[in-house]
């Protein structure tokens, strides 16, 4: 039932949120303050409670919803829906505390807005059931809409609908996709059900899953995005206020990562190996394009926007190189961007709540000014770039070198995005803070409250670079689990089909391997030997 | 006739003597409060009765009527929708100068038209009905006197109205021609096993298409629709929207599907292409609309053409699909319809764009109904019109018609452009014109409205459960 109560206390939070916010402008802070808080508390002491076991989902709840279509209310959480939904309700709290000062107007309404979408957030991480899934994916769009549209900035109603439009088209190609795989699952077994465990592993034609995986990739590369489809992000994260760029860089496009893990690996893992060349590729795209992109930004927010579709080219990079390193590494990835891109939306909505400006060229020397603030900035920024001891690192790393197993030509391309991510990086420090005075601000520093949400997102950073362990441990279950999956139909009928010939190897070799104690050993002194790279750190 | 032929027409009785009776009372009393009440008991009593007649259904009267559980469906949606209108034109209506009681009794005339074509099982009750429906339309639109556009609505309606039904008379009289009988069962008896259909029945069963297809404003037959819903009084244009257009639908239903006109490879063309040209047009058209009245009259013919699709599926799932879209469709019709209505006085009537500028900020209530009417418009989750689309695609998909169902996605995200666009002027600052007071039946109404589409988008599965249970043909 906890599940169902996380959503159901942030929905009541929202309503009320809502309803006091008519009377002043503290309520709904504190409301939503609360009801992030008790939702994270609740998660938390479950994971306390929990003793490790080799369950496939840690909690599974299934009832009746609409029972004449076969859709039911199933949530399960397990390890990787559980980082997710921590990084959900820890950024949430975050994003209503940066909302503080900066939201003055329609109060109310706009953490009603906010906590529905951590609702549809918390709904998609947690949903079995393909219509329940859709019906979340949704639920996000709408008050994100408002959220972009009504206290955006100068362009937020284009913006906004740039994003509803992209989105939600491509939602409904999902929705195709997933009604599609309903009938081919229904047809082959006579059970019409929209439940995921129930439609894992179903049989089909190598076309027809190609077909319905296209939809699903669809919605999720739209989402993350990759290069090409990423038309809406910069615009969408330039324009919203900084808790809703907080929210979209740090979550909604995990939204997109988490459901190609969750969704495509498992559901087609003939037809996504298959896939796997082209999606490296658009993964290595979105890494290089993105980066060039970033770089030529004068507009600070659109910069950090744009190393938001670099970052996200590694995750792509990381699912479709099918082994466990690379997913490990995607997990990490996953926190670490939605930390440290979060940190530096943060970072831009606190400097143009000061001076008013987003543009680079109007900047510099501010260090000066504000000191505090040019260290978070320069923490994070060489979080950006991939130094060890933060993050970034290790979830980039572990990618590159499971990339590396899978493609050795991928990967190597890949590492140049290391290089373009210091130099766009380095340039957010030295346009911002350091170099000479362009105009003359009248600026303070960080205030108590900013210094704090600056401090714990640091903590953060630094924990998840120095000691992964426990984010990778509660995922790994989740990983070979998606894995084992990719494994079974590998096995069952290889060379049916026109692959990568180097692709399958690697894949095929790395999976024998895999239970072995000796991969397992070099596995695990691989991560240790990372995690002692960064300990004088 | 039987006594429980009689017992059968209940709700049709009531809703015959209801107006006779509201003239006499007029004819002595003018009294607007008076004659609005009990035209709203008269409502709740036919849609009671309904529920005392289910225990003796099925019942056909022969030759003419056919009272099945498919046709009380209908039947309840009807009266439920009729009562709807009626709350909301109480203050519409009354701030009108000159006589009004009349219009509730040709809001009866016009429901009573509409219920025989829920029943109807022969073409004779099929015309009377329709005809019954269009006459009292033409009166309802030009209620307005005193506005020009109103009365040219009227007049467009009347004579576009008249040559459709020509066309549907001279329909049938071929069909009775080729086949000798006006009954459906006949007609289905004679054309079983004639498969390419006589030229007779072919041009006959086209010239009905060209009369059915006017009522429900589909392409190519749609012209009328953005003008008559512009020039209607906006309860008018809601009552059009709905009582209208589901009892014509429900007729076409029930007709397509005992001749079985989906295996007919000439209809399954016609009207595969009226349902994408409906959807592509309408949409299309509505794009650039400054006028709501006149986008809500584009969507519907967009929404007719998502809703005929049902008709090619050729089952009983589909019909019970369309069942469920119609219900949805409707209350998100009355919700948008009946927003301007209440936001219209007799001097100004809101159907601009700007008018609904900041709308939220200064009567969140309404604007927030209004909001969800429209997302269930474009079928966003969490209304009634998401479930709805949901429930025509998984049928369509089920009976293969993969064209149509992807013109229709297609569709529904140019819908949403347009649809996002009302939204957007909803939410942005609020300008300086200013707002009628509502009224407490008003808001009700649109309360009644708003928690139905919120209802029917979260927890569905009771209605889909109740329909799949009862309804078949």
């Amino acid at each position: 039932m906890i599940l169902i109560y996380l959503i159901v206390i942030l929905l009541t939070g929202a309503f009320l949120s809502w309803i006091m916010g008519k009377r002043n402008q503290i309520w709904p802070r504190i409301i939503s303050l609360v009801t992030l808080s008790i939702d994270l508390i609740l998660i938390i002491l479950f994971v306390l409670q929990t003793v490790p076991s080799n369950k496939d989902w840690l909690i599974d709840i299934k009832l009746d919803w609409i029972p004449a279509f076969g859709i039911s209310l199933h949530l399960a959480l397990d390890g990787l829906s559980l980082v997710m939904l921590i990084l959900t309700f820890f950024l949430g709290i975050i994003s209503v505390i940066i909302s503080w000062k900066e939201i003055t107007s329609k109060v109310g309404f706009f953490h009603f807005n906010l906590l529905l979408i951590l609702a549809g957030i918390t709904g998609v991480f947690l949903s079995l059931d393909l219509f329940l899934f859709y019906f979340f994916w949704e639920l996000m769009l709408v008050p994100m809409y408002f959220l972009i549209g009504i206290w955006g900035h100068e362009n937020r109603t284009a913006a906004s609908n740039k994003f509803f439009l992209y989105t939600q088209a491509s939602g409904l190609l999902m929705f195709i996709a997933i009604i599609s795989l309903y009938f081919v699952h229904g047809l082959a077994t006579g059970s019409y059900t929209f439940d995921y465990l129930q439609l894992l592993g179903t049989e089909m034609a190598d076309s027809t899953a190609f077909l319905i995986m296209f939809g699903f990739l669809a919605a999720f590369l739209v989402k993350l995005p990759v290069v090409s489809l990423h038309n809406w992000l910069p615009d969408a994260h330039t324009e919203a206020p900084t808790a809703g760029s907080l929210i979209l860089a740090a979550l909604l496009l995990k939204t997109g990562a988490y459901g190609l893990l969750r969704f495509i690996v498992p559901l087609f893992p003939s037809a996504s190996v298959n896939f796997a060349p082209a999606g490296m590729l658009l993964g290595v795209a979105g890494i290089l394009y993105g980066a060039k992109l970033a770089f030529a930004q004068t507009d600070l927010k659109r910069l950090v926007a744009y190393t938001s579709v670099s970052h996200m080219g590694f995750v792509i990079l990381g699912v479709f190189s099918f082994n466990e390193l690379a997913y490990q590494g995607v997990v990490i990835q996953m926190v670490a961007h939605g930390i440290s891109t979060g940190a530096l939306f943060i970072l831009v909505g606190q400097l143009y709540e000061r001076i008013h400006t987003r543009d680079l060229n109007k900047m510099g020397g501010l260090w000066e000014k504000a000191p505090v603030m040019g260290a978070i900035g320069l923490i994070f920024s060489m979080a950006s770039l991939g130094l060890p001891g933060l993050g970034n690192f290790i979830g980039e790393l572990l990618i590159l070198i499971g990339a590396f197993k899978a493609n050795i030509l991928m990967s190597c391309l890949a590492s140049l995005g290391l290089i373009a991510a210091t130099i766009y990086s380095l340039r957010i420090v030295q346009k911002v803070f350091l170099g000479n005075k362009n105009t003359e601000w009248k600026m303070n520093d960080l205030t108590l409250r900013e210094k704090v949400v600056s401090a714990s997102l640091v903590i953060a950073i630094l924990w998840l670079g120095l000691f992964p362990k426990p984010v990778l441990n509660a995922a790994k279950p989740a990983i070979l689990k998606t894995l084992n999956k990719q494994k079974e139909i590998t096995f069952q009928n290889p060379g049916s089909k026109t692959i990568d010939d180097y692709l399958i190897l690697s894949t095929q070799s790395f999976l024998t391997t895999k239970n072995t104690k000796k991969a397992q050993s070099t596995q695990s002194h691989c991560i240790n030997s990372l995690c002692s790279l960064c300990s004088p750190l | 006739m039987t006594e429980r032929d009689f017992l059968c027409l209940t709700p049709f009785l009531i809703i015959a003597i209801a107006p006779v009776m509201i003239m006499v009372v007029v004819s002595v009393l003018r009294n607007y409060k008076v004659v609005y009440g009990f035209s709203v008991l008269s409502l709740l009593a036919a849609f009671g009765s309904i529920f005392f007649v289910l225990p003796s259904i099925p019942h056909t009267i022969e030759p003419l009527l056919i009272l099945d559980v498919y046709s009380m469906f209908f039947l309840g949606i009807i009266i439920i929708s009729a009562l709807l209108v009626t709350f909301l034109s109480y203050d519409y209506i009354k701030q009108l100068e000159g006589v009004r009681e009349e219009y509730f009794i040709i809001i009866f005339t016009s429901t009573l038209g509409a219920s025989l074509l829920a029943v109807a099982n022969h073409f004779v009750i099929f015309f009377l009905g329709i005809e019954t429906l269009s006459i009292s339309l033409y009166i309802l639109i030009a209620f307005q006197r005193s506005k020009s556009n109103s009365i040219e609505a009227g007049i467009k309606y009347l004579i576009l109205a008249s040559v459709s039904s020509a066309f549907l008379l001279f329909g049938m009289a071929l069909i009775y021609t080729a086949i000798g009988s006006m009954q459906f069962g006949d007609i289905v008896a004679a054309l079983t096993g004639h498969d390419p259909l006589s030229l007779l029945v072919r041009s006959g069963f086209g010239m009905m298409m060209v009369g059915v297809g006017f009522k429900l404003a589909l392409v190519p037959f749609h012209m009328w629709t953005p003008d008559v819903y512009q020039g209607a009084p906006a309860p008018v244009s809601a009552f059009i929207a709905t009582v209208s257009k589901g009892a014509v639908m429900a007729i076409l239903i029930r007709f397509f599907f005992i001749i079985k006109g989906f295996n007919n490879h000439y209809l399954f063309i016609v009207v595969s292409g009226i349902s994408i040209l409906s959807m592509f047009l309408g949409n299309i058209l509505a794009l650039r609309q400054k006028n709501i009245k006149r986008l809500l009259g584009y969507s519907s013919i967009a929404n007719m053409g998502y809703l005929i699709i049902i008709l090619l599926t050729g089952s009983n799932k589909g019909i019970q699909a369309s069942i469920f879209y119609l219900i949805a469709y409707f209350f998100t019709t009355i919700g948008a319809f009946g927003v301007i209505a209440l936001l219209s006085t007799n001097e100004y009537e809101a159907e601009k764009i700007e008018d609904f500028k900041g709308l939220f900020w200064k009567r969140p209530f309404i604007a927030l109904v209004f909001t969800l009417s429209l997302l269930s418009l474009a079928g966003i989750p969490v209304t009634a019109g998401f479930i709805a689309k949901f429930y025509v695609i998984l049928e369509g998909m089920k009976a293969g018609l993969i064209v149509l169902i992807i013109s229709m996605i297609i569709n529904s995200v140019i819908g949403l452009y347009y649809y996002l666009r009302i939204i957007t002027m909803l939410f942005s600052t609020p300008s300086e014109i200013k707002l009628p007071k509502l009224s407490i039946t008003g808001n009700i109404t649109i309360a009644i409205v708003g928690i139905s589409i919120l209802v029917l988008g979260i927890y569905p599965g009771w209605l889909i459960d109740l329909i799949i249970r009862f309804v078949s043909l």
